[in-house]
């Protein structure tokens, strides 16, 4: 028997197209900041009382201090790049289900007045623009759902 | 302080980008037959089994459950932990755990995966968290093409400089037969010329900048299991062992945008308190091999490093030196590493077993020729998090 042929005979059973849908949790702190961005396209982060850090995405607790948080300080709709590339290669996307389209610049962005950075996409897959230390400003969607994504990209400046 | 421990036995599957031969727990079966061939024991001489895999890229979620009969775990304890990219590290620190509490004599663990029945990159987003990271995470290689971007940026390093690591990675591989990447043409070049080669050859495809095909690890079906004994057991059950010296592992923050870009701090801190604990004070010069878990080339730069093994930016200098190479004063990944070979699960328990083995001389082909007292072994996933083990030729004090 060819290789190839008992290649063939070795069977792999497809799952098909099952899927699993799920509601996460987002939390007090987590819906405060989405409900913002849907509704006035504002940007918050929450500020740990010990450490001073602002940390966005909002969360409850400082792990560094063991603290809780609850000082909700807004944070600007603009920012500076930390790391950054621009994506090649094609794959499927769990949250679609389909080919993630490519190329794509894809950055964490620091915004101004916050210590934490939030992965999202850039408008540009220029070289000589995405680079690290860029200065970038958020391009709201005009439908916004409540999501990370009623944050289109980010524009680099 | 527990009892001293030391490794027995390793034993792995022949690492393969798909092994449609065989299923998960046939797979895992044949890694475990192996490792009790390697300690010269059988089944019945075990007494517990820690087990780890990503669940995510096979989509079956009990694999304690699942796999007993492949495992060797009927009628036995049977722990299934899984921590991401560190697996296979975290399965073999619970089992060292095991046996360090004077509870069990040889316990057995077991680190496997099947990447091929799943879209890889597609898998690991389901690891990050699902409101504020997946809907624009790119997988490992995005958030490694990232890293090194900012290590560029800080230290003036150039793509030649990783492509130099994956070159090391790939001509290391050649020796070792188990591994699943071997580019025999590489065989006999010289290492400029290739690294010349992969910088400029657009056969190799750029991923996510600054990282070519040649600067990820693949992906792999594969299998590992390593056997863990007490002192006084250990000793009997074979003649060559690899004592445990010291271990660590630390998790940091929640999101990857909250990480200190800089500097891997998970890694960093893990190696010192390892170090600390076996008495190094220059890991240089008093390590003698490493297998660390590196899935990029930059990884072999900037880790190295966080590590300690030189200074900030001086991760190139260690490598053009050729210090890191087989012949080197600190080989780096005779095995060819993860670049080579990564079945996710069982990648790190590759680095424990691997290490073990060069203690032992048991290597062949990919044996290096100074003698190893002191291996370092390491695992990296998740949120970059770090497990670290230290192993000795020597009984700890
Ligand atoms: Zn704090």
């Amino acid at each position: 028997m060819t290789e190839q042929k008992q290649e063939k005979e070795l069977l792999a059973i497809s799952s098909g197209d099952a899927a699993q849908p799920f509601r996460w949790s987002v939390g007090k702190h987590g819906s405060k900041f989405l409900a913002e961005l849907r509704d006035n396209k504002k940007l918050f982060g929450v500020k740990c009382p010990k450490c001073g850090r602002v940390y966005v995405p909002p969360r409850m607790v400082c792990g560094r201090c063991w603290a809780q948080m609850d000082e909700f300080v807004p944070v600007k709709d603009t920012g500076e790049i930390v790391v950054c590339t621009i994506v090649q290669f094609s794959f499927v996307d769990p949250n679609t289900g389909i080919q993630r389209p490519v190329p794509y610049g894809y950055a964490f962005v620091k915004l101004d007045g916050a210590d934490t950075a939030i992965p999202h996409f850039l408008d540009s897959t220029d070289p000589d623009k995405v680079k690290v230390g860029a200065r970038v400003k958020a391009v709201f969607e005009e439908k916004r759902t409540g999501s990370l994504m009623d944050i289109k990209h980010f524009a680099v400046l | 302080m527990g009892k001293k421990v030391a490794i027995v036995g390793f034993g792995q599957t022949y690492q393969r980008s798909s092994r449609r031969d065989v299923n998960g727990v046939e797979l895992i079966n044949e890694a475990v037959t192996a490792a009790l061939a390697d300690a010269d024991i059988t089944i019945k001489d075990i007494d517990a089994v820690v087990i780890g895999n990503m669940d995510h890229f096979e989509g079956i979620n009990y694999v304690d459950m699942w796999s007993v009969e492949g495992a060797g775990a009927v009628m036995k304890p049977i722990i299934k932990v899984t921590t991401g990219g560190t697996t296979g590290m975290t399965v073999a620190m619970s089992a060292y755990y095991h046996v360090a509490s004077g509870m069990f004599d040889r316990v057995l663990a077991i680190g496997w995966e099947k990447n091929s029945e799943s879209d890889t990159t597609g898998a690991i987003i389901t690891a990050f968290h699902p409101v504020w990271e997946r809907p624009n995470l790119g997988g490992a290689i995005a958030g490694l093409a990232v890293e090194a971007s900012k290590y560029m940026d800080n230290y003036g390093v150039t793509e030649r400089d990783g492509a130099r690591v994956a070159v090391r990675e790939r001509l290391h591989a050649l020796n070792n037969p188990y591994a699943h990447l071997h580019q025999e043409w590489m065989k006999g070049m010289e290492v400029d010329k290739l690294v010349e080669l992969l910088v400029t050859s657009e056969q190799n495809q750029m991923l996510a900048y600054p990282l070519r095909m040649s600067d990820m690890c693949p992906r792999t079906d594969g299998a590992a299991a390593v056997v863990f004994a007490s002192e006084g057991v250990a000793e009997k059950t074979a003649s060559k062992l690899a004592w445990v010296a010291a271990t660590a592992n630390r998790h940091d923050f929640v999101f990857l945008g909250d990480i200190d870009w800089d500097f891997n701090q998970t890694m960093g801190d893990a190696a010192k308190k390892v170090f600390a604990k076996a008495g190094i004070k220059d890991p240089l010069k008093e390590i003698d091999l490493c297998e660390l878990y590196l899935p990029y080339s930059y990884g072999g730069l900037k880790w190295m490093e966080n590590m300690g093994f030189c200074g900030p930016g001086e991760g190139p200098r260690l490598l053009w030196d050729k210090i890191t190479d087989m012949d080197g004063e600190l080989p780096v990944n005779p095995s060819g590493g993860v670049m080579s070979s990564n079945p996710i699960g069982a990648t790190a328990l590759l680095r424990v077993g691997e290490a073990a083995w060069q203690i032992m001389r048991k290597s062949g082909p990919r044996q290096v020729q100074k003698n190893v007292n002191y291996a370092l072994a390491t695992g990296f996933g998740g949120c970059s998090w770090a497990d670290v083990m230290l192993l000795s030729s020597k009984k700890p004090a």
